[in-house]
């Protein structure tokens, strides 16, 4: 894709370079519709497509084990953002699809992605029976609860079954999610309950893989104060069957706008305030040209956790149109498990 | 002391290896003289006019200009001292072909930033000049050029004018008459006036006259 | 003080304003025709970079229709969605325009016209077109088009952009032309036959085919750029030498009154380059003309010949007219830089008597002809040892440089010989004089002599490069009709029809090849009239065509043949079985890759599963013929090729090339003419006093006249004596060297007496214009000016 389409997807809350947020937080378009309060969901429509907000997405990461135990990590994203709210027939749509699959091991990280336009069908989400698609990358299945997804590029490809094994999950208050002190918020909710298993093609060879994955949906048209040059988000699911979600946004001025969810083995939540979770940096690691932190030291005193998360691999750089690290990590301290990690921003 | 010239030797350098031309000359010049400098062509007559002028420099001995050695000084501080203190009058070629008669007798004064306009109107009607001002050089005859020389020479109200062979190229006539009308100038202007020549009877106007022979004064 | 110092210097060109227009003229020819043919070939490579990245055309693989011109957007769709990595685009004419859709979201990086898209930011939801300002033009008066069009001049010509949508849109068609195939495609993919069985990938075009050749041309061009350049930089050097000379008694004056003489190199030097840069601006603008003048036929040149199309109208891109700024300023700046070497170091009490400027001493002379020994001697050591193009141009350079360094000593050899051998004493005096003369011309000669060589290197090599490309043309095109067919079935169909009806048939099989470890195409011919009769060889052995009929030899190309030194008597491995000697080479114009040429018989024993995919079909009625077989075989259309009209074309548009050519001889040797008019006015005035005596002893002023011109006449035959062998020379290092070290093949070297007889006529015309005036004023100069000469004090 060429650098000036790059540039406009970057001004996306998603990619988190700081004049992206610049851009955006101060040029509140007053078109596209904002996030407000106390929202009610209404299933299946709303695991569906919002043209009327900015952006939005469906994004699924695991982690997988092979037959002999290997960690691996899945992500696959399929990102939703409109130049103008609305949707239109044919060429004429303002909807833009893009869609990020990767595949990590601890020596080796492939990424690529895909590009659609909206309203000609070449990408799209529709409900019952549930589908989100780009070119032949496609998360579906009869409902929600039961999927296949698949996707790869040149050097890899996967075909995996995903079952929920638990209930959707509201983050923030009832999906309402705050990001920052101003109040900039999206719609967040997630299924963090998915068993997975399936095949892993890669240079190597086929490897059928088993393990857990995370879905989060999202969706707004201004999510970030133009202070905020970055965020960290961690999916931690810890071996007492617990999970966390969790994400600081770093910001240029004071101190940095954080947010949790504990998620409880039966699926019950609690919403975790600004401040309630700290995660410093560890060790940085040279990655794709830039210093990102890939072992983190994370707490949440109010849960008891204390513990390091690291990368299973430093170099799990997303080299993409829009460049960002995102990767599986392991948990080591007071809990241990395994989630994933993604971190933007980092110049 | 105007001009200040002790024990100054200088030699060339030609075929034949190092060829001495002056062998120890020493002569002073006030303010309000004229000296005429004579000898056989080649007796470094010209040498000696250069040096006080600053245009060439002696191997040994010393020079002063309004007490100042120009050996001492650097190449703009020489220029300044010469664009300011001295004028000089050649033979021929004194003048720029490409300015009008006018632009070149003002072009010293205008260089020293001292244009004294009435003065230099003065100085065109005692020379005469006052037909040919729009004109250019290469139309006037030599006399008259010697004549826009002299005027510009005189327009930059110079302390020490050094003259070599001004009136050589012209007819006697011609030659007297603007002899004559330069040390009238110079009387004037109490300036000193040194002037080469290897004509007696050029001579015989100045205040002085020394004679150069074998690179000494005698 | 500055000022007044200013004033008088510039006063200098008031009274002089012959030497100032010199000098500003000078540096503006030589900027112009520098500029001028920089320009043609910037507007020539841009129009092809756009072209070639506008389109992705050649770059790219494409998916197409194996019928008609149509692909459904579903089609598209369900190709994307069974992972094939295609970008739609949708193409048509319309008018003279090629209205082209692309979706820049999915179509590879760095096509040019996703650029433009990107400007808009909102493709798809505008109509917008993008367009250079001549297809701009076109579009808005086409009827019915009402879409926005903005001015890109990145976007080739003739073409104009716009997103899928809105070129549908526009058009009121649903449907796409084609699909850019994307270099990275995933591993998985369901085959295109299961997807889409009415398409197929066609691979990218080997554009090199057109690069090659336009190269060479550019090439060529920017050689005879260079070349005017050195004639006007020879001029630039001479005036503000000239102007030197002149004012070296002003500056003495300005000295000797006070003005220090660091104020005056600064002075002097901020006066010339503010002049040349001045002088450089006006070449520019006339160099523009001169390449907007020109550019039409090249235009009409490079898209006829190559195929390649250029713009016909022309940019002001920096990459031309900031390399001729700079180059007018460096060249003013190195002539000025001796100059000021010489003030700084004057004696300021030097004679003034102002010398004739370039009346060297003989040390110099000597000097002078020594460098320019040296010169060609490295010139010569360069030829046997030379490597690369670097090392090409480096050869070039000498041998120019050299040739006209020793042009003053020859010439001063050919007149003494002249003087010697006459007896009359007006003769022995005019030999004499000229001579003397030689010092004071001996820039402008030389000028003259780079032009005039410049002249016959450059026709030698046009002509060459003309007759050579006529003979390739005839070889290759001769079969007049060309057929590609697309299954082994329809070849054999064709093969047997044509044989039925006893029509010469040349079926050509090929397939890519290793050989010598490189890879190369292995051709199968079926050796008849045709190839005994037109093909022409570099080298060959004897009865070549019978021996590769036999299979017993084997024919190469030259690149092949240059590559991995195999000529004639060596033999090449075709196969890890067969080794077959090389029988003949034969030049290749316009291909990168190595070929070997075997017979058909060969051929299909060695890959009996390759068909002939193509035929050379001789015939005296092409479009005739064409039609019986599409009836007879359904063939359509569109496979055929008339290859008697392409031929006919291509050497049309030859001729054109040669009108640019032409039109740039004239323009060089305009410029030396210049250079003598310059030089004799210049000497005018310092020839008074030579003359002087010569009319007081009883010759009239007319005869004086008569002399003068005769003398410019005179040295102009020396000068054009001395120009054939180093235009010849150039000739012969462009074509054998540069070319062969740029492009990897070598253009044979034609003579054209009769163009050289007729170039020299030229340049004597040119040199007695020149003359033409001064001698005349010279008539025309009052017997008091020369009286004066004894009566002045001088």
């Amino acid at each position: 894709m060429n650098v000036k389409l790059a540039a406009i997807l970057a001004l996306m809350p998603f990619a988190a370079t700081a004049q992206g947020f610049s851009g955006l937080g101060t040029e509140a378009d007053e078109a596209f519709a904002v996030p407000a309060p106390n929202p009610s969901f209404s299933f299946p429509a709303d695991h569906g497509a919002h043209p009327d907000y900015r952006i939005e997405w469906w994004y699924l990461t695991a982690n997988l084990s092979g037959p002999d135990g290997t960690p691996y990590g899945l992500q696959w994203t399929l990102f939703r953002t409109a130049l103008a709210p609305g949707e239109a027939e044919g060429w004429a749509s303002p909807q833009i699809w893009f869609a990020h699959a990767a595949v990590t091991t601890a020596e080796a990280h492939f990424a690529t992605e895909r590009f659609a336009r909206g309203g000609i069908g070449q990408a799209g989400v529709e409900v019952a029976p549930f589908r989100v698609w780009i070119d032949e990358w496609a998360l579906e299945g009869p409902d929600f609860d039961t999927l296949t997804l698949r996707a790869g590029g040149p050097e890899f490809a996967y075909d995996m079954a995903l079952s929920a094994q638990g209930p959707l999950v509201f983050h923030g208050d009832k999906g309402f999610s705050v990001k920052s002190s101003e109040g900039q918020a999206s719609y967040y909710y997630s299924q963090p309950f998915y068993e997975i298993e399936g095949t892993l093609t890669l240079p190597s060879g086929d490897i059928p893989v088993t393990g857990a994955a995370w879905l989060d949906r999202e969706w707004s048209s201004q999510p970030l104060s133009e202070r905020q040059s970055g965020w960290d988000w961690f999916s931690l699911s810890f071996e007492s069957g617990a999970k966390m979600m969790g994400f600081q946004l770093r910001q240029t001025d004071e101190a940095d706008f954080s947010a949790a969810t504990w998620i409880a083995p039966d699926g019950t939540t609690t919403a975790l305030p600004d401040g309630a979770l700290v995660a410093t940096p560890l060790k940085v690691s040279e990655v794709g040209g830039r210093a990102v932190p890939t072992t983190w030291h994370v707490r949440l005193p109010e849960r008891g956790l204390d513990v390091t998360v690291k990368a299973l691999n430093p170099n799990a750089w997303m080299d993409l149109s829009i460049p960002y690290w995102e990767g599986p990590v392991t948990i080591e301290g007071s809990h241990k498990g395994r989630g994933y990690l993604e971190m933007t921003g980092y110049e | 002391m105007l001009l200040e010239l002790r024990s100054v030797e200088k030699s060339y350098t030609d075929s034949d290896g190092r060829v001495p031309v002056l062998r120890g000359v020493s002569f002073d010049l006030m303010a309000g003289q004229t000296l005429a400098l004579t000898g056989e062509s080649g007796s470094g007559k010209s040498t000696v006019l250069h040096i006080a002028a600053g245009l060439e420099f002696p191997d040994a001995g010393s020079v002063r200009v309004l007490g100042q050695d120009l050996a001492q000084m650097g190449e703009g501080a020489r220029a300044v001292v010469r664009r300011s203190d001295i004028a000089l009058v050649f033979q021929q070629f004194n003048l720029i072909p490409s300015l009008s008669v006018a632009a070149n007798i003002s072009f010293q004064a205008a260089l020293s930033g001292r244009v004294d306009p009435g003065y230099i109107d003065d100085l065109v009607d005692a020379l005469g000049l006052g037909d040919q001002l729009r004109k250019y050089p290469e139309s006037l005859s030599g006399g008259q050029q010697q004549r826009v020389a002299i005027a510009r020479a005189l327009a930059a109200k110079p302390k020490l004018m050094l003259a070599d062979e001004p009136t050589g190229n012209l007819d006697e006539g011609t030659a007297a008459r603007v002899l004559d009308e330069m040390l009238k100038l110079v009387a004037q202007t109490d300036a000193g006036l040194m002037l080469v020549t290897h004509s007696p009877s050029v001579a015989a106007r100045m205040d002085r006259e020394l004679h150069l022979s074998g690179g000494l004064l005698t | 003080m500055i000022r007044i110092c200013l004033r008088a210097l510039l006063s200098h060109w008031m009274r002089n304003p012959v030497q100032l227009f010199a000098y500003l003229a000078g540096l503006a020819l030589a900027t112009a025709l520098w500029s001028g043919v920089e320009a043609i070939n910037a507007e020539a490579r841009a129009s092809y970079d756009a072209a070639a990245t506008t389109l992705g055309e050649g770059q790219y693989d494409q998916v197409i229709p194996r019928q008609g011109s149509s692909i459904a957007q579903e089609t598209y769709l369900a190709l994307r969605a069974a992972g094939w990595l295609v970008s739609p685009v949708i193409d048509v004419e319309r008018g003279d325009v090629r209205l082209v859709g692309i979706d820049p979201l999915t179509s590879p990086t760095g096509l040019g016209a996703v650029a433009a898209l990107d400007e808009a930011m909102s493709f798809g939801q505008s109509g917008r077109l993008f367009a250079n300002a001549e297809t701009a033009g076109r579009l808005r008066e086409l009827d019915g088009l009402t879409a926005e069009i903005t001015v890109d001049a990145g976007i080739a010509p003739g073409v104009a952009i716009g997103d899928v949508g809105a070129v549908q849109a526009l058009l009121g068609r649903t449907d796409l032309t084609r699909l850019i195939v994307l270099p990275e495609q995933p591993l998985v993919q369901m085959p295109l036959a299961q997807v889409a069985p009415a398409l197929t990938v066609q691979p990218s075009q080997q554009v090199a085919d057109v690069a090659q050749l336009t190269d060479s041309f550019h090439l060529n061009l920017r050689a005879f750029g260079l070349l005017s350049f050195a004639v006007g930089l020879f001029i630039v050097h001479s005036t503000i030498g000239l102007a030197f000379e002149q004012r070296r008694g002003m500056i003495r004056t300005l000295r000797s009154l006070g003005v220090p003489l660091r104020m005056l190199i600064v002075l002097i030097t901020t006066e010339m380059l503010v002049l040349a840069a001045f002088g450089a601006v006006l070449g520019i603008v006339l160099g523009y003309l001169i390449a907007a003048l020109l550019i039409p036929d090249v235009a009409a040149t490079l898209e006829g010949l190559y195929g390649a199309q250029i713009s016909g109208t022309l940019e002001l891109r920096s990459e031309w007219w900031l390399s001729g700024f700079l180059l007018a300023i460096l060249g003013a700046a190195a002539a000025l830089a001796g100059r000021i070497w010489q003030i700084a170091r004057m004696p300021l009490l030097a004679s003034v008597r102002p010398r004739a400027w370039v009346m060297a001493g003989a040390g110099r002379f000597r000097a002078q002809t020594w460098v320019a020994l040296g010169l060609l001697s490295a010139a010569g050591v360069l030829v046997v040892l030379g490597d690369g193009l670097i090392a090409g141009f480096s050869l070039l350079g000498c041998l120019l440089i050299g040739a006209a360094l020793v042009l003053p000593a020859l010439a001063a050899g050919a007149l003494s010989i002249m003087e010697r051998r006459v007896q009359a004493p007006v003769a022995a005096w005019f030999w004499a004089d000229t001579r003397q003369q030689l010092p004071g011309l001996s820039l402008a000669l030389m000028a003259l002599l780079l032009a005039v060589s410049a002249n016959i290197g450059v026709s030698t090599m046009v002509s060459s490069f003309r007759l050579t490309f006529t003979g390739f043309l005839d070889q290759r095109l001769a079969p007049e009709l060309f057929v590609r067919v697309e299954s082994a079935a329809q070849s054999a169909a064709l093969n047997r029809y044509l044989d039925a009806q006893r029509i010469e048939a040349l079926p050509l099989l090929s397939r890519p090849a290793q050989i010598e470890g490189q890879p190369a195409r292995l051709y199968g011919v079926r050796v008849g009239p045709t190839y005994r009769e037109n093909w022409a060889f570099l080298d060959e052995s004897p009865a070549v065509w019978d021996r590769v009929a036999a299979g017993e030899a084997v024919v190469v190309n030259e690149q092949l043949a240059r590559r991995d030194d195999l000529w004639v008597g060596d033999s090449v491995q075709i196969t890890p079985d067969l080794r077959l000697p090389i029988g003949a080479v034969v030049g290749d114009y316009g291909n990168p890759q190595g070929q070997v040429i075997v017979s058909d018989a060969v051929f299909s024993a060695l890959h009996p599963e390759v068909y002939a995919g193509q035929f050379g079909i001789r015939t005296g009625d092409a479009s005739a013929l064409r039609r019986e077989i599409e009836e007879a075989l359904g063939i359509p259309q569109s496979a055929f090729i008339n290859q008697a009209a392409i031929k006919a074309m291509s050497l049309e548009v030859f001729e054109r090339t040669f009108t640019v050519t032409a039109a740039l001889n004239v323009l060089t040797l305009g410029v030396a003419g210049f250079a003598i008019l310059m030089s004799l006015l210049t000497l005018a005035d310092l020839r008074v006093p030579q003359l002087a005596p010569v009319w007081a002893l009883g010759l009239t002023r007319r005869r004086l006249g008569q002399l003068e011109l005769a003398r410019a006449m005179a040295l102009t035959v020396v000068v054009f004596a001395c120009a054939i062998p180093v235009g010849l020379a150039l000739a012969w290092v462009l074509l054998s060297i540069v070319n062969v070290e740029a492009f990897g093949w070598q253009l044979p070297m034609f003579f054209f007496p009769r163009d050289y007889f007729w170039l020299g006529l030229y340049a004597l015309i040119a040199a007695g214009l020149a003359a033409a005036w001064p001698a005349w004023r010279l008539m025309r100069t009052p017997p008091s000016k020369l009286l004066k000469v004894f009566a002045n004090e001088r």
